[in-house]
């Protein structure tokens, strides 16, 4: 039979990498961590630098990373990822080093330690997952929920006046000298998968270079704290937080700030 | 026409949420009746269109496709 023949190993052309644990993900169905996690192996992989590549986990629904990602891992305190990053490269500056953090520990608890070490210019690259919520704790409002948009602190969507507004986390850091490639991908689609792991393999070459931190947002779904299906959210997410938070490069190495900084060129 | 391409779904690691569904130009993949060990539906390919194109293999979260294609 045709079909049969089809399937043999000089015919293959995508499977899952090595780089992911053979692990199953305790993600929620259709949630973007998952593929963010596969894109980020899937660059290392490409660039074939697993054993020189050292990860640091965030607190939040990627807490477990180190359980799906092939490479040496290490957890960090609620939003001191970059820090804790910051001393492994310091340490072992030929190594390859990545944070991988949510909206909530990056942009809330782990401010601070954002803007120093993209301040300093740290030699990382920093994966930014914003989707808009505190999707482990039950879908609380973050610094980056969208005004107007309803978590389960602002039941009535998010009143700028008394709650704040919406914080930009990445075109802030774009303005800060020790960054060096700041870009916004999302992976909901095909195509937006595939920019994003080019985004990232990107990052990790510029790495070399020791120019400068890299940071790549990827924007994301949160089916479970949004309170819809997988195919909804991405629909919701195109519609509403891609508008905010418009994708493509930020800054990039040898012009500067597209588009003045202000969103995604 | 003779399909070009194929998938082999890991059943018991899909968790139904049907992001590849979305992403098939072809419409091969449909959800299934029964469901795995996790109590989820999972996708099933229902005709021979397949190109091998990966488009369902790349938005898959939990990476459960593994696509072939005639070269």
């Amino acid at each position: 039979m045709a079909e049969q023949s089809i399937i043999s190993p000089e015919n293959l052309v995508y499977k899952k990498t090595d780089v992911m644990t053979d692990r199953e993900l305790h993600y929620c169905p259709g949630c973007g961590h998952g593929t963010a996690h596969r894109v980020l192996a899937e660059a290392i992989e490409e660039l074939g630098i697993q054993s020189e590549t050292i990860g640091v986990a965030p607190v939040g629904c990627s807490v477990l990373a180190y359980y799906y990602l092939n490479v040496d891992m290490q957890e960090a305190a609620h939003g001191r990822a970059p820090a804790v990053a910051t001393g492994i490269k310091r340490v072992l500056p030929e190594k390859y080093v990545f944070t991988y953090q949510g909206d909530g520990d990056l942009a809330a608890i782990g401010t601070s330690e954002t803007i120093h070490a993209c301040n300093r210019g740290e030699n990382i690259l920093i994966v930014f997952v914003n989707n808009g919520i505190y999707g482990m704790t039950g879908g609380q409002m973050a610094p980056t929920t969208l005004p107007g948009m309803k978590s389960s602190t602002c039941p009535m969507g998010r009143d700028v006046k008394t709650m704040g507004n919406p914080l930009k986390i990445t075109e802030l850091v774009a303005q800060l000298p020790g960054t060096h490639y700041v870009t916004r991908q999302s992976v909901h689609t095909p195509g937006n998968v595939r920019k994003a792991k080019r985004a990232i393999r990107k990052a990790l070459e510029y790495q070399k270079e020791d120019k400068g931190t890299c940071l790549v947002e990827i924007v994301s779904n949160c089916p479970s704290g949004w309170k819809m299906n997988a195919v909804d959210s991405n629909k919701w997410m195109e519609e509403n937080m891609l508008p905010f938070y418009p994708l493509g490069d930020i800054k990039v190495p040898g012009k500067g700030l597209v588009n003045g900084g202000k969103d995604g060129g | 026409m003779a399909a070009k391409g194929d998938i082999i779904i890991d059943i018991e690691r899909c968790k139904g949420c049907q992001v590849c569904l979305d992403a098939c130009p072809k419409d091969v993949l449909e959800m299934s009746r029964k469901v795995n060990a996790k109590g989820y539906q999972y996708t099933v390919k229902v005709n021979s269109d397949c190109t091998g194109c990966a488009n369902c293999a790349v938005v898959c979260p939990d990476a459960v496709i593994s696509v072939y294609r005639v070269k």
